[in-house]
């Protein structure tokens, strides 16, 4: 009897547990609910600060978390950065963030206007403003930026030792400037073309007037133009950019002109063709094929197109110089061209075709400031092995 | 006067886009934003020089019957019609994406872009033909550098090596070897190294073209001449 009486108390216990335990656990909901929503406390400690040497542009906030923001808890769910004119609002929305972050940028400020801010914290049901409000923050321009203090200190020395030896060489003391075999090549090229009486195809890189190498492009385009004036040599100088396009014109017409020559000069001979890199192609390697120019002069800055140019001006059998400062491209050259100038060749073949003392002297001072560059990143590498950091750090710019 | 306006004008542009690097203050940053939206400016007028250019050309060619004037038909019919449907039809919805101009560019020229693009593969495969062909020392160094290389960037490179070297007799340094990691060595290292000598040369020639252009001593820009 007493083990019946004790298997049905245990029963009852079991299918009073079973019925028990889905009401305790909608009740721990409940509980649990009503915690996320009293217990929700906002960020607090919002500080900020003028972003440095910037235009004005930008302020920086950060703020202590919510005592809610536990990972893993999702108690809080993000967090709204607002900012208003005045301490009473009107409060607009500029940003929000994830739980767990701390600090933003507003980058979109106005100079010298004044803002309040304030970080309101969301969660699952509920958002809550932070107490107090942070302000007045105001976004001013700073008068030097002082990451780059490193680039100008560079750059002041270059421009010195720049205008030393250019004034020396002014003075007579003009320094020897080595062969260059690339720059020797395109005379040589020319008078091929002129012998051939066929056309010399010059392109001036694919971008515009903004990039250096199209201005180096443009340069050497001068001493080459000249050079086919003077043999009253026909030039085809398709060019991808509409100002480019009227430099370069404006070059070519004027040392036919010089020249005397212009019975010999054809307007069409400087062409805009298309910025659109692949139509360029086209373009370009359809007067590879059509005119067969006998010289192909590549000098500026160019991408993918250039083997596609410089293997199709191969297949024709012309005389091809390149020169380009783009890394990327230089093995296309050097595989499909006769001869390639290599980096800062391309800007010192100016003052090489030239001869003039002034471009031949800024050569020099290019070059002692690599040597000094060359002894600054040796100096870099040994305090960086002993472990002191001071250059590097000075170097970081913004 | 023809000559010293626009060196006036380079020298003093030239010299507020340096000050706007380094000093971002407003009397610095907003004239350099200025000068930067006139070249935008200026650029577009350069476009109709440009268009007209083009036209003038490809014209002349048509009517003299020059070789090959078929496509230069094609070329200036293609240019008017997107012409016309750029300015007159779909002028009032130029950003709207259901346009017939972008529908053209998306379905005529885009196409034809890939497949001059696709013809790279096969420049690359005869460049690489001619560039690997071992004459001296040098080029024997750049074919099997290439070689690593090449081979270090697929996954059947290792499987490959490892077949070759997991024999008992090698040292373990060789049986261990792994293709991937030789050319990410040559990658970093030398390679990198090449470059960026390459960079530094090319970034002074860059400075030293500006100064000259700045002061003046590189006029060829302006049409060349003295």
């Amino acid at each position: 009897m007493r083990d019946l009486r004790s298997l049905a108390l245990s029963g009852v216990l079991v299918l009073a547990a079973l019925f028990a335990a889905p009401l305790a656990s909608h009740a721990d909901t409940r509980t649990e609910a009503v915690d996320t929503l009293a217990a929700l406390q906002p960020s607090s400690g919002l500080v900020y600060a003028d972003v440095p040497n910037d235009a004005g542009r930008a302020l920086d906030l950060a703020w202590k978390l919510s005592p809610d923001d536990i990972p893993g808890t999702h108690r809080v769910t993000g967090y709204v950065v607002q900012r208003a004119p005045s301490p009473g609002g009107p409060w607009t929305a500029v940003d929000s963030v994830a739980a767990g972050v701390s600090a933003y940028t507003d980058g979109h400020v106005v100079r010298n206007a004044i803002y309040f801010y304030r970080i309101v914290t969301l969660g699952p049901a509920a958002a809550v403003p932070s107490g107090a409000c942070a302000g007045p923050a105001i976004a001013t321009s700073a008068w030097f930026n002082g990451t780059r203090g490193s680039v100008l200190a560079i750059l002041l020395l270059f421009f010195a030792l720049v205008l030393f030896y250019m004034y020396l060489a002014q003075s007579g003391q003009k320094p020897f400037v080595r062969r260059l075999a690339g720059i020797d090549a395109i005379e040589e090229a020319i008078g091929r073309a002129t012998e051939m009486g066929r056309p010399v195809l010059y392109i001036p890189g694919i971008l515009d007037i903004d990039e250096l190498q199209t201005v180096a492009g443009l340069v050497i385009l001068e001493s080459v133009s000249r050079l086919t004036a003077k043999y009253a040599t026909p030039i085809r100088v398709p060019v991808s950019y509409p100002i480019p396009f009227t430099i370069a014109q404006e070059i070519v017409k004027g040392s036919y002109l010089r020249a005397g020559t212009m019975d010999a000069y054809e307007a069409d001979s400087v062409r805009f063709v298309s910025p659109e890199q692949f139509a360029f192609v086209a373009a370009v390697t359809g007067i590879m094929l059509r005119d067969r120019p006998a010289a192909h002069i590549f000098m500026g800055a160019f991408y993918g197109e250039s083997l596609m140019l410089a293997e199709t001006g191969f297949s024709t059998g012309a005389i091809q110089v390149a020169g380009t400062a783009n890394v990327a491209q230089l093995p296309f050259f050097v595989v499909a061209c006769d001869y390639t100038l290599i980096g800062e060749e391309l800007f010192a073949a100016s003052a090489y075709l030239s001869g003039e003392a002034r471009l031949v002297g800024g050569l020099k001072g290019a070059d002692m400031l690599k040597l000094a560059l060359i002894a600054l990143i040796l100096v870099g590498c040994a305090l960086e092995t002993c472990g002191i950091h001071a250059l590097t750090s000075w170097m970081r710019t913004q | 006067m023809k000559r010293e306006l626009p060196l006036l004008m380079t020298a003093v542009f030239g010299i507020i886009m340096i000050v706007g690097f380094f000093v971002p203050h407003e009397w610095a940053s907003v004239p350099a934003d200025y000068l930067q939206l006139c070249a935008v400016i200026v650029v577009a007028f350069g476009y109709v020089l440009g268009g007209a250019n083009v036209f003038a050309v490809n014209l002349d060619a048509i009517v003299r019957k020059q070789r090959d004037w078929p496509y230069k038909l094609v070329l200036v019919s293609s240019m008017a019609v997107m012409l016309v449907f750029g300015l007159f039809v779909d002028r009032e919805r130029f950003q709207d994406p259901a346009t017939v101009s972008i529908w053209l560019y998306d379905h005529v020229y885009a196409p034809m872009n890939a497949t001059m693009f696709a013809l790279l593969a096969f420049f690359i495969a005869s460049a690489a033909f001619r560039a690997f062909r071992i004459r001296t020392l040098e080029a024997g160094l750049l074919a099997a550098a290439a070689l690593i290389v090449m081979l270090g960037r697929v996954p059947l490179g290792d499987v490959m090596v490892r077949g070759l070297v997991d024999h008992d007799g090698l040292p373990h340094a060789v049986r261990t070897l792994q293709i991937s990691t030789l050319q990410q060595w040559i990658m970093d290292v030398p390679q990198n190294a090449a470059k960026r000598a390459v960079l530094i040369g090319a970034a002074m020639g860059i400075m030293a073209t500006g100064l000259r252009v700045i002061l003046g001593i590189e006029r060829s820009y302006l049409g060349g001449g003295e």
